[in-house]
C-alpha cells in the first residue's frame, strides 16, 4: 500500500474563493492510502514546496497529489520538488482545480464536491503510479542531409558554422538543385547563379561539410540522436582525386546524341559529362548507359585524353557507412508530367514549353545560348501566351489540388524579362488568380502589367492547337468581360504545377517520417512544428515540406538547422519514460500494434519466455523507449491487451474513471 | 421507455476524456477566461485521444456514468499526426454497438476541439449536459452486468 500525501492548494483567492480547501484536504484523509493532507496559500512558492518536501520526509510519503492548477502550469515543478526529497518525480499527480473547476463554477457547494472527486480521481491513479526513469542516450554530433539544393546547402552551412560535422547526400553529379537552372530570380531578378555558386563554394570549402555527390542514401536504422545510415556512392568512372576538371573529355567524347537532363532535354550532351560549368564537384560523371566503351567495349577516348589519368572504367559503387545525430531532408521538387494534358498541345508542338524550360532558355548557358527562339524553327516569337496554374489547383485527379505558389511569381518574371529584352513582343498571361502575397511581390506583379505592358487576362485556356503555319492558336475566354478569345501565338508557355521530387516516399519510408496525401513530407505541428517531422531527429527543408520560393527556403533551411544544432548540442537526451511496454507473456506477436505506430517504434524479436514454468521461444513485440512518443496508439490497437502505456496504464485511467463515477 | 426527461433537477455523470495537446488546453483556456460549465463534466487527461481504449468507456457506463464524451486535436493536427484518426474510427464502431445495446448515440460523442478554443470547449460541454439532462438517467449497462 502506498502512503499518499494530498497538497490543496488555494491559490490564494483563486481556488479557494469557490472551492471548500478545508473539505478537500479532510475529504482526502478518507481515502485509503492517504496518510497526510493540509492546505496551502500557495503550494507552488518555495514555502509551499518546502511543506511538501517536510511531509514527504516525516510521513515516508510514496506517492503525492497536488491539488492546484492545471498541470500544464506546474506539474513540473512538483515533479522537481518531488525529485528533490528522493520522491521518483512520476510519483506525483495535479487534481486541476482551478481551470476545471473553480475558475469555472460559482457554487461553493458544487464546485467542492467537483473538487472531492478530482482529488480523488487522483489519489485512485497516484496509488497505481509506478518510478519511471527517463533514459539517456548518446548524442553523435553529426548531421546528414539529404538532398544538395538550395535549402540543403543553407541547413549544412548553417549547421557546420555551429561548428557541427555535416555531410550532404546529392544524387546528381553536383549539388545546386532546380536553382542552379533557374536564368533570373524574383523579385530582384538578380541571376540565379550569381547568388547561388557562391554559397555552394562555401559549403564545397567548408571544413565541417562532406558532400557526397552521385551517391543516394540506401538504409536508414537506429533512432534520434543515433542514426545509422548507408550511403551509396555510385560509380563515377572518374578518379575524384586525379581529376583537374579541365573538361578535355567532354569535348573529345564521341558518344553526344543523349538527352541534356540539366536543359531539360532540350539538347543533348555527351556521355562523360559534368551537368553545367559551375558544377561541385567540378568532376565529370560517364553515363555507363550512353557510354560507348561500356556498351561495346570499343572506344576508351576519354581516358586516352585525360592528362591526370582520372578515368578508371573499373571504379564500382561504394557503401558507406556513417552515424549522425539529425537528419535533414531536402529532396526538394519537379514539375509534374504533363501527359495527361493534351489539350495544350505539350509534346505535340516544340513551341509549346514549360517554364522550366524557358529557363533554360533564357539563360546564357542554355540550349539556345539565351536567344529567345522557337525550337520548332529556330526563328524569333512575336507573340507569346502564358499559360498559369497548368495542374495547379485542379479538382480532378489529373492535377494537383494545391497551389504551387511560385508560379504566379515567375511567370510575371518571364514575362517581364521577355517584354525587357525582346520590346516588340507581345506577352499575355492567362491566369485564374494572381497571388502574389510576400515582401514586394505584388509590387513586382503590377510592374508587369503597369511598367512592361503584360496583358493579363482572367480566364482559363481550353486548347493549344498547332496550326498549319506553325503558329499557335490559343483558344480561352476572357472571365472579366465574359467573352471567347481566339489567339494566335508563335510559343506558349505552361507554368507547370511543381510535386515533391519522386523519391519523397522512399526517403520518408526509410525515415519513417510521415508524408501527406500529395507526397509532401509532413511536419510535426502545422504551426507550431513547422520545420520537425513527426519523427524525433528527422527535419525538413525547403519545397520538399511544401511548395515555396527561394526566400522561404532558405528561412526555412536556416530554422531547420537551428533545431538541428539545438539537439546535438545536447551530450545526452533524456528520453520520455512514459511509453509503450508489451507484456510478453500476453503478446501473440500479431504486429498490429507495430501498424499502428506513427513512429515505427514498434519492432519484434524472438525471446525466451518463462510462461509459468513453460519456457519457449516466442516472438514478441519490442518498443524502442527512444523512438516511442507516447502516444498510446497501440495499446488499444493490441488485441491481446499486451501493451500498456506507462503513466497513463489501462489501470490507472480506469482507476480514474471508477473514482469518478462512484 | 425515457426516465427523468428534461429533468433540471438531475445531475448526470459525465466523463470527458481530453487529450493532452489540443483539447485539455482549450479546457484549460476555457478556465482561464471564466466561461464555464456544469460541474457534472469531469475530465480525465490522456495523451492522445487514441489512447482511450474502447474499455474505458464501457467500463464508466458499466459503473454508472450517464454521458461519455472524448475530445481531441482537430483532424490533420494531432500531436501523435494520426492519432485522432484511429479515435475517430474506433469510436464510429464502438458508439453505434453501444447504441444497439441501448446506450443511446446522444450520450457519447468525439468533439475536436483545439488548445485556442476555449469556447468551444465550453459550448460542447453546456450542449452536451444538456442532451445528457434531456436522455435521463443510463441505466441500460448497469443493469445489464451480472450481478450475482
Ligand atoms: C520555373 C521555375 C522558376 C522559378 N523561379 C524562381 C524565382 O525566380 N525566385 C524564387 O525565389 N524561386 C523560384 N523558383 C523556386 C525555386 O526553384 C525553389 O524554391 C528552390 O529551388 C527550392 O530548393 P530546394 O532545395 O528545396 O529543392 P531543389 O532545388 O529541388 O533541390 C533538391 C535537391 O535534392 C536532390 N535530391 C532529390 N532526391 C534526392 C535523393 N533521394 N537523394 C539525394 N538527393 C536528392 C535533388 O537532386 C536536388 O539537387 C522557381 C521554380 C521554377 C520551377
Ligand atoms: S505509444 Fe505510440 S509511439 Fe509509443 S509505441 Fe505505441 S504507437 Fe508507437
Ligand atoms: S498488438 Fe499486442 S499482441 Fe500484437 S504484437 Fe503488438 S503487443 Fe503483441
Ligand atoms: S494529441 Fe490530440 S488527438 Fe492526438
Amino acid at each position: 500500500m502506498q502512503k499518499i500525501g494530498v497538497f490543496v492548494c488555494h491559490c490564494g483567492s483563486n481556488i479557494a474563493a469557490t472551492v471548500d480547501v478545508k473539505k478537500v484536504a479532510k475529504m482526502a484523509l478518507k481515502e485509503p492510502g492517504v496518510c497526510h493532507a493540509e492546505d496551502y496559500p500557495y503550494m507552488c512558492s518555495e514555502a509551499g514546496q518546502s511543506r511538501i518536501a517536510a511531509a514527504i520526509a516525516e510521513k515516508g510519503l510514496t506517492g503525492i497529489v497536488v491539488c492546484s492548477c492545471s498541470p500544464r502550469m506546474h506539474e513540473a515543478t512538483f515533479r522537481k520538488a518531488a525529485e528533490r526529497c528522493g520522491l521518483n518525480p512520476y510519483m506525483v499527480e495535479i487534481a486541476n482545480l482551478r481551470e476545471h473547476c473553480s475558475w469555472i463554477h460559482k457554487d461553493m457547494e458544487e464546485a467542492t464536491e467537483k473538487a472531492v472527486i478530482l482529488m480523488r480521481a487522483a489519489v485512485a491513479k497516484v496509488h497505481l503510479n509506478t518510478p519511471l526513469q527517463a533514459g539517456e542516450s548518446a548524442v553523435t554530433k553529426r548531421a546528414l542531409v539529404i538532398g544538395g539544393g538550395i535549402a540543403g546547402i543553407q541547413t549544412a552551412i548553417d549547421i557546420a558554422d555551429a561548428g557541427y560535422k555535416v555531410d550532404i547526400v546529392e544524387k546528381t553529379p553536383s549539388i545546386g538543385g532546380r536553382m542552379s537552372q533557374l536564368d533570373k530570380t524574383f523579385p530582384t531578378l538578380d541571376c540565379s547563379a550569381c547568388i547561388l555558386t557562391p554559397k555552394m563554394v562555401e559549403a564545397a570549402a567548408h571544413e565541417n561539410i562532406t558532400i557526397h555527390t552521385y551517391s543516394e542514401v540506401e538504409k536508414v536504422s537506429g533512432f534520434v540522436g543515433n542514426f545509422t545510415v548507408d550511403i551509396r556512392k555510385k560509380a563515377r568512372m572518374v578518379d575524384m582525386t586525379k581529376c583537374t576538371g579541365c573538361g578535355v573529355c567532354q569535348e573529345k567524347c564521341p558518344s553526344r546524341k543523349t538527352a541534356n537532363e540539366f536543359n531539360r532535354g532540350l539538347n543533348t550532351r555527351s556521355a562523360i559529362y559534368t551537368p553545367f560549368a559551375q558544377a561541385i564537384p567540378n568532376v565529370p560523371v560517364i553515363d555507363t548507359e550512353s557510354c560507348i566503351k561500356f556498351k561495346t567495349g570499343k572506344c576508351g577516348v576519354c581516358a586516352a585524353v585525360c592528362q591526370a589519368g582520372a578515368i578508371d572504367y573499373k571504379q564500382q559503387d561504394e557503401i558507406i557507412t556513417e552515424t549522425y545525430g539529425a537528419i535533414v531532408v531536402a529532396t526538394g521538387f519537379d514539375t509534374i508530367k504533363l501527359d495527361k494534358y493534351g489539350e495544350y498541345a505539350y509534346g505535340q508542338s516544340k513551341d509549346v514549353i514549360t517554364s522550366l524550360e524557358l529557363e533554360r532558355i533564357m539563360n546564357a548557358a542554355g540550349p539556345t545560348k539565351g536567344h529567345l527562339e522557337r525550337l520548332s524553327d529556330g526563328k524569333a516569337p512575336k507573340e507569346i501566351v502564358f499559360i498559369q496554374c497548368v495542374g495547379s489547383r485542379c479538382s480532378d485527379d489529373r492535377g494537383k489540388p494545391y497551389c504551387s505558389k511560385i508560379c504566379c511569381m515567375y511567370t510575371a518574371k518571364h514575362a517581364m524579362l521577355i517584354r525587357d529584352k525582346y520590346p516588340d513582343v507581345n506577352v499575355t498571361v492567362f491566369y485564374i488568380d494572381v497571388r502574389t502575397p510576400g515582401k514586394n511581390f505584388d509590387e513586382f506583379y503590377r510592374r508587369a502589367v503597369e511598367d512592361y505592358g503584360v496583358n493579363y487576362v482572367k480566364g482559363q485556356v481550353g486548347k493549344v492547337a498547332p496550326q498549319p503555319d506553325g503558329s499557335l492558336l490559343v483558344q480561352g475566354v476572357d472571365l472579366l468581360d465574359n467573352k471567347q478569345i481566339l489567339k494566335k501565338a508563335d510559343m506558349v508557355v505552361l507554368a507547370t504545377a511543381i510535386e515533391p521530387n519522386p523519391d519523397a516516399r522512399k526517403i520518408a519510408t526509410m525515415l519513417t517520417a510521415s508524408i501527406d496525401t500529395n507526397n509532401f513530407l509532413t511536419e510535426a505541428h502545422p504551426k507550431l512544428r513547422p520545420v520537425e517531422s513527426p519523427t524525433a531527429g528527422v527535419f525538413l527543408s525547403g519545397v520538399c515540406q511544401g511548395p515555396k520560393d527561394i526566400p522561404e527556403t532558405v528561412a526555412q533551411a536556416g530554422a531547420a538547422a537551428v533545431k538541428v544544432i539545438g539537439l546535438l548540442a545536447k551530450d545526452k537526451l533524456k528520453t520520455n519514460p512514459c511509453t509503450a511496454q508489451a507484456d510478453e507473456l500476453l503478446c501473440n506477436g500479431c504486429s498490429t500494434c507495430a501498424n499502428v505506430c506513427p513512429y515505427g517504434a514498434i519492432t519484434y524479436e524472438v525471446r525466451l519466455v518463462n510462461d509459468h514454468g513453460i519456457r519457449e521461444e516466442r516472438r514478441v513485440a519490442s518498443v524502442n523507449s527512444a523512438l516511442c512518443q507516447g502516444c498510446g496508439a497501440c495499446t488499444v490497437a493490441c488485441p491481446s491487451g499486451a501493451m500498456d502505456l506507462q503513466g497513463f496504464s489501462n489501470r490507472q485511467i480506469i482507476a480514474e474513471v471508477d473514482a469518478i463515477c462512484r | 421507455m425515457p426516465v427523468n426527461q428534461n429533468n433540471e433537477e438531475f445531475r448526470p455523470v459525465i466523463v470527458a476524456f481530453c487529450c493532452n495537446w489540443c483539447s485539455y488546453a482549450g479546457a484549460d483556456l476555457a478556465g482561464s477566461s471564466r466561461l464555464s460549465y456544469p460541474a457534472d463534466v469531469k475530465i480525465i487527461r490522456v495523451p492522445c485521444s487514441c489512447r482511450v481504449n474502447p474499455m474505458f468507456i464501457l467500463r464508466a457506463f458499466e459503473k454508472g456514468a450517464d454521458g461519455v464524451i472524448l475530445c481531441g486535436c482537430h483532424p490533420g493536427d494531432c500531436h501523435y499526426s494520426t492519432g485522432n484518426y484511429y479515435a475517430r474510427r474506433r469510436m464510429t464502431l464502438l458508439f453505434s454497438m453501444l447504441d444497439f445495446i441501448g446506450v443511446e448515440n446522444g450520450r457519447t460523442r468525439v468533439e475536436w476541439v483545439s488548445a485556442a478554443e476555449g469556447v468551444k470547449f465550453s459550448e460542447t460541454m453546456n450542449s452536451f449536459v444538456a442532451k445528457i439532462r434531456s436522455l435521463g438517467k443510463n441505466v441500460r449497462l448497469g443493469d445489464l452486468r451480472c450481478k450475482n
